[in-house]
């Protein structure tokens, strides 16, 4: 494995569009040369080198390269998008779309990120150890084709639109999440280890929810049906189950209607 | 019309133009002022296109470029745009979307294959202050738009009561207050039958309320088009458009121009358009029966010489349907799942906005495909039949270049079927592997610039490079005597024109878009004696309040279409 650092040098005046932060754009390449690869302030076309110092080669393959920047990155978006693997840490905070698209590899932010974090992720691992703007693990703007495989983890606290038009993968929000949570989902999980202010699976078709907090405002469409004993994240506890959203089209499969899940610890 | 100044020379081009029967001498095209003419000077600006194909400015009679229907499916789809949308790079500005681009990709598009007139093929009629804003803001390519009247309730109401003399008097009102180009007619009676949640699937399917049927609409407004002398005919998206087994309908429709003279001083031979084809001709009772019936219809088509058809070929990509057809959205939304729009225009017409994905190996999606090139491959008279993919229902019009090369090359079409998983359910439902034909040059050039402008009466302006038309000319990189093995190059060729002269102007060389150069909006302006009933129904219909906007505020005012290619229509009643 090869680690190249990044440290930054300026603060954007202008968010800094980093696409080519990843091990994918990084491969193959040495100090210099990364320093040169292209991303957009604005309309204008800047480079890496514009904005930080690049120390390290990576590695021959994105998968034999890790990414470390070493410093905040409050103003700098994209970083590891569409990456298929290796590594990328950042030592502080990210901006809007970290792991957008993102297909395989590790993303660890070692504080927050802004929204759009793992926006129709496909495969890989995201671990933000602070919280979530909104929009973690949803699909693009306007798209129903959202995340479908990987795992998100976020330590603290999430927004809204948590999920939304999942199809598969897993998030994970440890602290509290705002509203919407897997609104038009057809497949996947995600978990609240808090609270949820409302509009729990809203339009969801297929999938998996589980909160382990309350829910403020229950969505009318969710019944429930049994109780059951689960193991969740590593904790077992009893929860309510509950099936919906009833208002939305359901499919079948071997002649019995396929609902969403949703387990209410008791 | 021109106000572009100086001379360009195209030289030693393999020329292309059905118009003068020309096919692949070798010779040169002059272009003076924005106009082509015999010789220019010494002086004038040489563009090489030795070993290159000549031919004037591509046509198009049908797509979706401009108006309400086109930026509902912008702002519903997002997700169009998404990795689709570059940096500008002086001096073209930033393009985007893919299926519903943005109003510069469109003009720049366009120009970069070679595409010099575009016609946009349904203007709800009071929102024509929108489709004239979005034509004006488009770059480079000429264009007009076709005003729907197949629901429209005047329309329906002169054609109940049979007075033709006053539906046409209506329709020259209506063509000068929206700057529109002719009559377009969609799902004759359905889309007005959609405001009660019904539809009229059949031509003899009343239509409720107004007791008229598509049969009435249809033959009345074809009337009405020919004692207006207008340059284009009526232009008809039928009834039950998409659906299997809906041929015998087609026919039908098709059938009622059977007797119908042309009156006209454009050139113009039809008597009706028929659009989109290829949703029209399936058979089969459901879709696990259904195939294509492409043969059946052009054999019609091909010996009925009063009727011009276009494909509306599905290229098998991600796009988004929108459609006057306000029943037939509704119904691919119940079939797909996927977002839908639907508008109701006033006393005029509806809309609808359904994104689709057509894939290979979706059996019903792959047999529309075939449908497609079928009707190309079954064409008798190139003239008669234009390259559409109903942009953007059946595909996006960027993929016109994929089209030519399925109708050039046959090895492409058997590469593509090959590919599909299910390829053998499709050649059961097709004949798309049992047709050897593989299109020319010459007759790609009739069926994408020739005949599409003689069609819409536009022959004068439009689709030759004769002396004293209009300077729209492109040049591709295909050497007419020794054409590519590789499929691939003849789709890359007409994609990014060589060069591409629009009005006496370079505005595009080796597919780069150099200026944004002076487009028109053409409309077309019957000159009829004020007809004293429909002026007073027209006024009536604002005054009484049926109108949510006054009388005043619904012509397309000047400013809006601010610079105008108006051709005047002498009505001899």
């Amino acid at each position: 494995m090869a680690t190249v650092t990044l440290t930054p040098t300026k603060t954007p005046e202008l968010m800094l569009e980093a696409n080519s932060v990843t091990p994918d754009a990084f491969a193959g390449k040495n100090a210099e040369q990364i320093a040169t690869l292209e991303c957009r302030e604005g309309k204008t076309h800047v480079t890496i080198g514009d904005f930080f110092t690049v120390s390290g080669n990576a590695g021959a393959t994105a998968a034999e390269t890790d990414i470390v920047i070493a410093g905040d990155c409050t103003r700098v978006k994209y970083i590891g998008s569409k990456m298929t693997a290796g590594t990328v840490t950042v030592n502080g905070n990210a901006d809007m779309y970290v792991g957008g698209w993102m297909k395989g590899g590790k993303i660890h932010i070692k504080g927050n990120v802004d929204s759009f974090c793992g926006i129709a992720m496909e495969g890989g691992e995201i671990l933000v150890d602070g919280r979530a703007q909104n929009h973690v693990g949803c699909a693009y703007r306007g798209d129903w084709r959202g995340m479908k495989g990987g795992t998100i983890r976020i330590k603290g606290d999430a927004g809204n639109d948590i999920g939304t038009f999942m199809l598969g993968g897993t998030i994970i929000i440890e602290g509290n999440a705002f509203i919407h949570v897997s609104t038009h989902a057809e497949g996947g999980t995600v978990i609240v280890k808090g609270n949820v202010d409302g509009r729990v699976g809203g339009q969801m078709v297929k999938g998996t929810i589980y909160v382990f907090g309350e829910i403020k405002f229950m969505m009318p469409g969710f019944k429930k049906v049994d109780k059951v004993d689960l193991e969740v994240d590593g904790t077992k506890a009893t929860f309510d189950h509950y099936i919906g959203d009833l208002g939305e089209r359901h499919p079948k499969s071997k002649g019995k209607t396929v609902f969403a899940d949703l387990y209410l610890k008791a | 019309m021109s106000e572009i100044k100086g001379e360009i020379l195209i030289k030693g081009g393999f020329v292309i133009d059905p118009a003068q029967n020309i096919d692949g001498d070798i010779a040169d095209i002059a272009i003076k002022d924005g106009k082509i003419v015999e010789r220019v000077s010494n002086a004038a600006k040489v563009i090489d296109a030795k070993g290159k194909v000549v031919m004037a400015g591509g046509v198009d009679v049908h797509s979706h470029v401009a108006g309400p229907k086109v930026n509902v499916g912008r702002l519903i789809r997002p997700e169009d745009k998404l990795f689709k949308s570059g940096v500008a790079h002086a001096p073209t500005r930033m393009e985007m979307g893919f299926s519903v681009p943005s109003v510069l990709k469109t003009g720049y598009d366009y120009a970069r294959m070679g595409y010099g007139f575009v016609m946009e093929a349904a203007m709800p009629p009071i929102h024509a202050p929108h489709v004239h804003e979005e034509i004006h803001d488009t770059p480079i390519i000429d264009e007009a738009a076709l005003p729907v009247f197949g629901n429209n309730w005047f329309v329906m109401e002169y054609i109940q009561k049979g007075e033709i003399e006053n539906t046409a008097a209506y329709i020259a009102w209506l063509l000068r207050a929206t700057k529109g180009y002719g009559i377009k007619i969609v799902n004759p009676g359905g889309t007005a039958a959609w405001a009660w949640g019904m539809n009229c699937l059949d031509l003899e399917d009343k239509v409720p309320y107004f007791d008229v049927t598509p049969h009435q609409i249809l033959t009345g407004l074809m009337q009405a088009n020919e004692y207006l002398g207008l340059p284009h005919s009526i232009h008809v998206h039928q009834n039950d458009l998409g659906n299997p087994g809906n041929y015998p309908v087609t026919l039908a429709s098709l059938k009622l121009a059977e007797g119908v003279k042309t009156k006209n001083k454009f050139g113009r031979e039809q008597v009706m358009h028929s659009t989109h084809l290829q949703f029209h001709s399936y058979g089969g009772d459901s879709w696990a029966t259904f195939c294509s019936k492409a043969k059946e219809v052009m054999d019609y088509v091909n010996k009925q010489k009063n009727i011009t058809i276009d494909l509306g070929c599905v290229t098998l990509d991600e796009t988004t349907t929108m459609t006057a057809d306000g029943p037939f959205e509704h119904h691919l939304h119940a079939l797909n799942h996927l977002k839908w729009a639907n508008v109701d225009v006033e006393m005029e017409t509806a809309a609808g906005v359904v994104p689709y994905i057509y894939s290979k190996d979706v059996v019903p999606n792959a047999i529309q495909w075939a449908t497609g090139l079928e009707l190309a491959l079954y064409s008798k008279d190139p003239m008669r039949t234009f390259i559409t993919t109903d942009h953007p229902n059946a595909g996006p019009f960027t993929r016109y270049p994929r089209v030519i090369k399925w109708l050039m090359n046959k090895k492409s079409r058997e590469a593509v079927l090959a590919s599909m998983k299910k390829s053998d359910k499709v050649i059961d439902a097709t004949t798309i592997h049992t047709i050897d034909r593989e299109l020319n040059l010459y007759e790609i050039a009739a069926m994408t610039r020739t005949g599409p402008a003689k069609c819409l009466g536009l022959s004068s302006y439009y689709g030759s490079l004769k002396p004293g038309m209009i300077a729209d000319v492109a040049v591709y990189d295909l050497n007419y005597k020794d054409m590519p093995s590789d499929p691939e190059k003849i789709e890359s060729a007409f994609l990014r024109a060589a060069a591409f002269v629009k009005s006496g102007e370079i505005v595009v060389r080796d597919g780069e878009v150099l200026s944004h150069g002076h487009k028109k909006t053409v409309w077309v302006n019957p000159k009829m004696k004020e007809n004293p009933q429909v002026k007073r129904d027209v006024t009536e219909s604002f005054t009484k309040g049926y109108y949510t906007v006054g009388l005043t505020n619904y012509p397309v005012r000047e400013y809006l279409a601010p610079h105008p290619f108006v051709i005047d229509v002498d009505v001899e009643a």
